[in-house]
């Protein structure tokens, strides 16, 4: 009953001073605003990283043999003969956070198809690469296990080798195309997908099953790398660990012994890239933060004020029965409903700005709650201590000399 | 009659500094229920001072003052505050009206300090008042819409709204003509007849007329507690006096 007297009091010396209030507000306004619409910045950078990454391979776990020495020489680790089939086989049966793996062996070479000829990279995989690399086959069909097991000469192609060889309107499936003098059947078309992060064209390839690859191109047993699919991007480092240990107990290194073999996850990746945008979130922010203490500033500015020019208004409140504690929560109250009502409006117009910018500008950003009631508890604690020193100093006043105050 | 001020051997001193100045050096008096009295005193005599304790703003060095029964003496600030909200009304020479805010909810401003009465009840008891005081047409207007007697009026009406056992009014005329100073003591002396207890501090003689009772300081002591036998009636005073050219 107290509090609710005391509300519409402050409630009312707030609409009596309309103009003062609003543009008291305003820094809260602004402030809120500028960290709402910072942080959807930063956080839209760093998601569109993380996107961009993604999209090379969903939760990505690459194993590639490690640099090593072979009769005193040290090897290019790509040239390395050390991860076989058998590891493939070994992971695939024992490892329980990975949803899908493929072996990679890949080649690069003159693709040929009647007249057009261009240069361009041979993946062997199996047909869970498609869902590791989030490719879609968009025109025909992915080669089958059978395929792979048979080693058959068939092959899916990306959009630029499309483009290169074929007619505009010609219809690539089930034509024959020559990669290094060996013809392949095309049974499938991969969708467009682009550049990666790196400005690798993702779609300037050939996948074929690993056997043929192996087999009629390489001519070799061995594996280039494995690629495989965590289950999640929560469980990416724990299926990293999972892969370590069954390649150590596969390739029989104990204790202390140095792996002869790497593994990669995407996530290392995302963190690396996420650093920087991360950095430039932080700055931002800081910058905001300090608009949003300026409005602070301002509400205990105008508040001080306030008090100053209502000296008489609080000692007849006083005089008539207004206890100190009520004079108090009266001026805090109003710094309160101030600085929340600046919040509010802050935070429409911190999201407002971000779409704008988003559908205007075409910047990524990414509105988070934790923005938003971040920055609104800030203000509201902000109107709570910038309010408090005045309304403590009107509540002390002596109604004897308030009420004389000139 | 129920004594509503007791005031017994009160002295109030301030320390300036090296110096202590004795504002009032031990008063005594006593003023019961429905009189109309009158303090006066040139600036220096020790009137403000003795509003300022009798309206529980400032309490006394020593000796007795009680307020409808209730010592004050040792009371917390807040116990204070408790009593100028239930026990007194205040009327001051400027009035001190809230700006820009109706008559409605000026007059009900010590209500909203007091936590049992509902808002329904705030709002029938201040337009009560304001009906008692002759403003019942005005109800929705601001101070800066009503002329100076009006806003004197709301005043009065917000001095009565909370039903105090004692009003206290300073200079309550001394910002207004002499004509509607005499209306607003003829307010105040309906007021005294409907059976409310008057306290009125001034300097100017004519005023002291209209009560029945005039204590006179000087110095920090009494030097005159007179009863007014010939009390002069302000609505008859203002019927005498020549009609305004208009």
């Amino acid at each position: 009953m107290r509090i609710l007297n005391l509300l519409r009091i402050a409630w009312n010396a707030i609409k009596l001073n309309k103009m003062r209030t609003f543009l008291t507000m305003l820094g809260i306004i602004i402030g809120v605003a500028s960290v709402i619409a910072m942080l959807a910045i930063g956080e839209g950078s760093k998601e569109s990283i993380r996107k961009q990454i993604s999209s090379m391979g969903s939760n990505m776990i690459t194993i590639r043999p490690g640099a090593g020495i072979q009769g005193g020489v040290r090897m290019d680790p790509t040239e390395m003969q050390s991860l076989k089939l058998a590891d493939y086989q070994a992971l695939k049966k024992d490892a329980t956070l990975l949803t899908a793996i493929s072996p990679q062996v890949s080649s690069s070479g003159q693709s040929i198809h009647g007249s057009d000829n261009w240069p361009t990279s041979i993946y062997g995989v199996t047909p869970e690469y498609l869902s590791i690399r989030v490719l879609e086959v968009t025109n025909g069909s992915m080669f089958t296990d059978a395929e792979v097991n048979a080693a058959a000469k068939v092959a899916v192609i990306g959009q630029t080798v499309v483009e290169n060889l074929f007619a505009d309107g010609e219809n690539p499936v089930g034509q024959t195309i020559r990669y290094n003098n060996i013809p392949f059947k095309v049974i499938g078309v991969l969708a467009e997908k682009g550049e990666n992060t790196f400005g690798q064209d993702q779609d300037d390839v050939i996948l074929a099953p690993y056997t043929t690859v192996q087999k009629r191109i390489l001519a070799v047993d061995y594996l280039q790398s494995v690629l495989a699919s965590a289950e999640s991007e929560d469980k990416a480092l724990d299926a990293v660990e999972e892969v370590l240990s069954i390649m150590r107990k596969q390739h029989n290194i104990s204790g202390n012994d140095e792996d002869d073999f790497n593994v990669f996850s995407m996530e290392e990746l995302i963190s690396t890239f996420s650093s920087t945008s991360e950095m430039l979130t932080v700055l931002l922010v800081a910058i905001a933060s300090i608009s949003l203490l300026i409005g602070g500033i301002g509400i205990m500015n105008i508040m001080y004020v306030s008090v100053k020019e209502r000296t008489r208004e609080i000692g007849l409140r006083l005089a008539v029965g207004g206890k100190g504690s009520d004079i108090l929560i009266q001026f805090l109250i109003e710094a309160v409903v101030i600085s929340v009502t600046g919040g509010l409006i802050g935070v429409v117009l911190g999201v407002s700005a971000t779409v704008f910018i988003e559908k205007v500008l075409n910047w990524p950003t990414v509105i988070t709650i934790y923005s938003i009631v971040l920055s609104f508890a800030v203000c509201a604690v902000t109107g709570i201590f910038f309010g408090w020193y005045p309304a403590r100093k009107a509540s002390a006043l002596d109604p004897i000399v308030a009420l004389r105050y000139e | 009659m129920k004594n509503i001020i007791d005031i017994k051997d009160l002295k109030r001193h301030f320390v300036m500094g090296e110096e202590t100045v004795h504002a009032l050096k031990g008063i005594s008096y006593t003023i019961e229920e429905g009189e109309f009295v009158t303090i006066m005193g040139s600036s220096g005599s020790g009137k403000s001072t003795m509003l300022n304790i009798l309206g529980c703003l400032d309490q006394p060095s020593s000796g007795r003052y009680a307020i409808d029964g209730i010592a004050v003496k040792d009371l917390s600030r807040n116990a204070l505050a408790e009593i100028r909200n239930e026990k007194i009304g205040f009327i001051f020479q400027a009035y001190n009206l809230l700006p820009r805010t109706t008559a409605v909810e000026n007059a009900e401003l010590p209500l909203l300090y007091n936590s049992s009465v509902s808002s329904a009840e705030r709002r029938e008891r201040a337009i009560e008042a304001l009906t008692k005081v002759g403003l019942s047409e005005r109800l929705y207007h601001t101070p800066s819409q009503l002329s100076g007697g009006q806003q004197q009026r709301v005043a009065i009406a917000r001095a009565l709204v909370n039903d105090p056992v004692v009003i206290l009014a300073d200079e309550a005329t001394g910002n207004l003509d002499t004509r509607t100073s005499y209306e607003i003591m003829a307010l105040f002396q309906e007021l005294n007849a409907a059976g409310k207890t008057i306290v009125f501090v001034t300097h100017e003689p004519d005023i002291a007329m209209f009560s029945n009772r005039t204590i006179v300081l000087k110095d920090g002591t009494i030097i005159k507690d007179s009863v007014n036998d010939k009390v002069l009636s302000a609505s008859g005073a203002l019927a005498a006096m020549p009609k305004e050219e208009d």
